[in-house]
């Protein structure tokens, strides 16, 4: 071997050296931390399912009492979608899922939804979108209090027709300069309770057993 | 050795600003700017990334081969920002929920490549931490600046949000700096912070302009009363 190949040898083995040195960094800080991030995703989880349904409310082990349902047009899901289901000794109370509304002013809304046995929302949480800042962005609960006028809802209150913003003859504000955002939270919304209108039985009726660990 | 570490904190905060004077990093500065609090939390994330990646480079510098030397700074800031992110998400789970958005950013940062590069492959560790610390001081400072030159121009307030990062309490930070302003939508869009950051690189070379134009005058007037006293 010529000098020139016993040098590029050697600097190919500092370069692994150093890939194996970085890979192990990130491979013993991913151990350590593991457990406590999913920990703390579990508890933030729960967090904002206790915003829509209040703790107090169900006795169930909510994160493990879910059922997985396939992608529907009804909820503009294209991956599966979790439901956790809320129930007070057995007697189911509310059911929780993300629903998506696909016609935002830029893409895709993606909506927590809590409603109740009664057909009532418990509440409504916009969870990711990417509207205009200052304009669409009040669907968020951080920047204005729009979201939470859905609480107690259902689809006898308002009547279907009223289930518009102002602008469409509805009964929900619409913000200055935006008024598609709002329009394509609402329709997600209405869907959503058809959707649990239509499957509400079997929505409760299979248990699955999750395990976090 | 105390000088060294002068020009070292006048390079980083004002002299050679990675955000004013190399013009570094302004994919994540220019996309997180649009208020204060935003900025403050990338500022903080940038600032701690540096101080890392300075501190290991300065530390391996005498056994990283030269030919390869870039692959290897890539590896060591991609692992460290990943560190970062994974520690956050574990100890500090409610700032990551704010910031986690941003940390991936840091790796597209060329700032701390370019430190890596310019600073702490040629100097030992003590220098180098001070570099990144002031550095990452320098980027932060410019990012908060444009963050609140955006926010008071965009929608009139300063500090707004500012609970997502100090928690509850700091909900009555925010500063309502115009009453009943309607907005000013471009100074909050992209388009607000590429002219924003335009205004303050102005005005820096302005201020540069004039304290080189009184260094000078002083002098010339120095000079002057030296040849009348001779």
């Amino acid at each position: 071997m010529n000098t020139i190949q016993k040098h590029i040898l050697s600097i190919g083995l500092m370069l692994a050296v150093f890939a194996i040195g970085s890979t192990s960094l990130v491979v013993i800080t991913e151990n350590a931390t593991r457990d406590k991030i999913a920990d703390n995703e579990r508890q933030t989880l729960l967090n904002a399912i206790n915003i829509l349904v209040p703790a107090v409310n169900y006795n169930n082990d909510i994160l493990s009492d879910t059922l997985e349902i396939v992608p529907t047009k009804a909820l503009s899901t294209t991956t599966a979608t979790t439901v956790y289901r809320a129930r007070q000794n057995e007697h189911a109370i509310a059911a929780i899922f993300t629903s998506i509304a696909p016609n935002g002013y830029n893409g895709k809304i993606t909506l927590l939804i809590g409603i109740y046995q009664t057909g009532e929302l418990a509440g409504v949480r916009v969870i990711t979108h990417k509207e205009t800042p200052g304009l669409g962005d009040k669907i968020d609960e951080r920047k204005s209090n729009w979201i939470t006028q859905f609480s107690g809802l259902s689809l006898s209150n308002p009547k279907s027709s009223q289930w518009a913003v102002k602008k469409d003859g509805g009964q929900f504000d619409q913000f200055t300069g935006a008024t598609i955002t709002p329009r394509a939270v609402i329709q997600a919304i209405k869907n959503a309770l058809h959707y649990f209108e239509q499957h509400q039985n079997t929505l409760f009726e299979q248990r699955t057993e999750k395990h976090y660990d | 050795m105390t000088e060294q570490y002068q020009t070292i904190i006048r390079d980083g905060l004002w002299k050679n600003n990675p955000a004013l004077v190399q013009l570094l990093g302004l994919c994540p500065l220019l996309a997180v700017s649009n208020t204060v609090i935003n900025g403050l939390g990338l500022g903080f994330a940038t600032l701690l990334t540096l101080v890392a990646s300075n501190g290991l480079i300065s530390l391996f510098r005498h056994h990283i081969p030269d030919e390869v030397r870039l692959p290897v700074f890539v590896m060591i800031i991609a692992s460290i920002v990943t560190a970062i992110e994974l520690s956050m998400s574990a100890w500090f789970h409610e700032l990551y929920l704010i910031l986690g958005i941003f940390i991936p950013l840091i790796v597209t940062n060329c700032a701390i490549t370019g430190r890596a590069e310019a600073f702490a492959a040629r100097n030992a560790v003590g220098p180098a931490l001070v570099d990144g610390f002031m550095m990452g001081l320098g980027f932060a400072a410019v990012l908060i600046s444009l963050g609140a030159l955006r926010e008071i121009i965009g929608q009139g307030t300063l500090f707004s949000e500012a609970h997502l990062m100090f928690g509850e309490s700091a909900r009555y930070f925010k500063i309502i700096i115009i009453e009943d302003y309607r907005g000013f939508l471009m100074a909050i869009l992209p388009p607000g912070a590429f002219i924003g950051l335009g205004l303050i690189v102005a005005l820096k070379n302005v201020i540069d302009t004039r304290q080189t134009a009184k260094i000078t005058a002083s002098r010339d007037a120095t000079q002057a009363d030296n040849s009348a006293l001779q």
